[in-house]
């Protein structure tokens, strides 16, 4: 079964004039259809505007659809009396943790999401042990959550979602503002929810080295998908990529650059040790 | 318009238990002209460092001389400073208010007491160079996208005519294509209006392509500060710091280990291209 299912799923941002008459209508979903199957790591590309946050903001339940449905975990996120339980089973991490941390001291804050839903005070404080354990955070727990770096606070923000024990986590952009290790942590912890804990994940993101591992990628335009495939796939595509104000990992540019230098190099490299690999064949 | 930091250092909240010694005895002469990037982990005083170039911040102890002139010295007149040094904080775009990019951009002007002429002059200017389109001069700026927003704001900062631009990680949030145009956009001004340029980035790749000094702070210090080249020369121990050198660095180290004879200076895509097929010959 399908966690996550759109189809021809359209919205409409409409402002109006101080008298209610439509000023403007911007299409940000243009028909998407779109299927994730429970556990698999997808990754969304597209330039800024291209509508990658609306459509996260769907499967959150923080926009309704204009037209055409979603289903999140086989409720339609449309009907109101779903929207609670649409976003216990996805929870959403975004770019900034200091918008996400409300608490004074790590283990508060990620106890926060499942006191609110009225969990047992015993089964918050599990929550809270296996949460901060699975971003690797158990250290910081008595911590205050602003002395932290970047990378641990969102990691914090992502254990804030893990006790709500979400089916999916949506990430919008969550490196955006970190630093080079923060970027790693952050990462590596989606992955790990993705392989130990079977979390679907959706990555949204603008560094296309961290889109390398996923299982599958689709890239947004005008609010419509135009391209998908594997990584792999994507990835060998390069000047239809820089067209769409895109850009392919450093080792997939450095190899087309041989290629272009008449070296012979084969395409869909992604990383720097398939590169390595395929230099040291032709030096053979 | 040379400036020079003198044994800075900064405390925040000194004298309480939540002191903290965000620089330490910072020295550095930045020259005329310059284009410099500034790396560190977060937390590691880049932020805090830049705010003392244009006087946000007092140095607790130290001194700063700008133009030859201390900025501390009582009659020193700040506000000169500040039209000289022109600070473009994280998501500028966030701050846009008037209602239309136009009045946005005249703003600082305004500010300095200029006339309305001499104003619009300036924001037309400003715009221009940051190649923003015309027909989008006199409409709101909220529905611009993130880079055009971006532009808007950067030309706010140069309206005001400044001899030093720093920046903050102008490109964070960008999409590839937006943050290459900014970059080559901030690179083309450095070298048609001759303004120094300081870049605060986490994208090693970027500060290796455009600046031609890195500063690397750790912890309240200056780690590292040289060339591009002979910094990442260093990457192992920028990764202890919470860094990383250009991905090119490392590959070329591979290549080298593997006993293919690359350059390991290298640290673009294209240079790094280039020193493959020359060790593949």
């Amino acid at each position: 079964m399908s966690i996550i299912k759109a189809k021809q799923l359209v919205h409409e941002f409409i402002r109006r004039d101080e008298e209610g008459n439509v000023e403007s209508i911007t299409t940000a979903l243009d028909h998407v259809d779109l299927k994730v199957k429970q556990g698999q790591f997808i990754a969304i590309l597209g330039h800024n505007g291209s509508g990658k946050s609306t459509l996260a903001k769907h499967i959150n339940a923080l926009l309704a659809p204009s037209e055409g449905s979603l289903w999140v975990d086989g409720m339609d996120v449309s009907e109101e009396e779903n929207v609670l339980s649409v976003r216990q089973s996805a929870g959403m991490v975004f770019q900034n943790p200091d918008n996400q941390i409300i608490a004074s001291v790590v283990e508060e804050d990620v106890g926060f999401g499942p006191e609110n839903i009225g969990v047992p005070t015993d089964e918050i404080w599990e929550r809270v042990n296996y949460s901060l354990k699975s971003v690797g955070m158990t250290k910081y727990r008595n911590h205050s959550p602003n002395k932290l770096s970047g990378g641990q606070k969102q990691r914090v923000a992502i254990a804030g979602v893990v006790a709500m024990e979400p089916k999916c986590i949506v990430f919008d952009e969550p490196t955006a503002m970190l630093d080079p290790n923060g970027r790693k942590e952050v990462i590596a912890t989606a992955h790990e929810l993705n392989r130990k804990k079977g979390v679907t994940i959706l990555l949204i993101t603008h560094y296309m080295e961290e889109v390398v591992d996923a299982d599958y990628v689709y890239v947004m335009e005008k609010g419509n998908i135009i391209m998908e495939g594997t990584p792999r796939e994507i990835f060998s595509r390069v000047a239809e990529l820089k067209q769409h104000r895109l850009d392919v990992p450093q080792a997939t540019l450095v190899a087309e650059e041989l290629r272009k230098k008449g070296v012979r190099i084969p395409a869909g490299i992604l990383t720097r040790e398939e590169l390595v690999e395929a230099i040291l064949k032709v030096k053979k | 318009m040379s400036i020079i930091l003198d044994k800075i250092n900064y405390c925040y909240s000194p004298d309480t238990a939540y002191q903290i010694q965000a620089l330490k005895d910072i020295n550095l002469t930045i020259d005329d002209g310059e284009f410099i990037g500034i790396i560190g982990h977060t937390g590691s005083g880049k932020s805090t460092l830049i705010q003392h170039l244009n006087g946000l911040l007092k140095a607790t102890s130290g001194h700063i001389y700008v133009n030859g002139q201390d900025i501390y010295d009582e009659d020193y007149d700040m506000r000169d400073l500040r039209n000289h040094v022109g600070m473009v904080f994280q998501y500028p775009d966030h701050q846009l208010f008037e209602t239309t990019n136009f009045e946005d951009v005249c703003f600082g002007p305004k500010n300095q007491g200029l006339d309305r002429q001499t104003v619009e002059l300036r924001a037309y200017e400003a715009l221009r160079s940051v190649k923003f389109p015309e027909d989008l001069y006199y409409q709101p700026p909220f529905d611009l996208s993130g880079g055009q927003k971006r532009r808007v704001a950067i030309a706010g900062v140069l309206a005001m005519k400044p001899q030093v631009l720093i920046l903050d990680e102008p490109t964070a949030g960008l999409d590839p294509a937006g943050r290459d145009e900014i970059l080559d956009l901030i690179a083309n001004m450095h070298k048609e209006l001759g303004i120094t340029v300081i870049l605060v980035s986490h994208s090693m790749e970027d500060v290796a392509k455009y600046v031609d000094r890195i500063i690397v702070m750790n912890q309240g210090s200056v780690m590292y500060d040289g060339v591009p080249k002979e910094v990442f020369h260093h990457y192992q121990e920028l990764e202890e710091v919470g860094l990383a050198a250009p991905q090119v660095t490392y590959l070329m180290h591979e290549l080298r280990s593997q006993g293919l004879e690359v350059d390991l200076d290298a640290t673009t895509v294209e240079e790094a291209a280039e020193s493959i097929v020359k060790a593949l010959k």
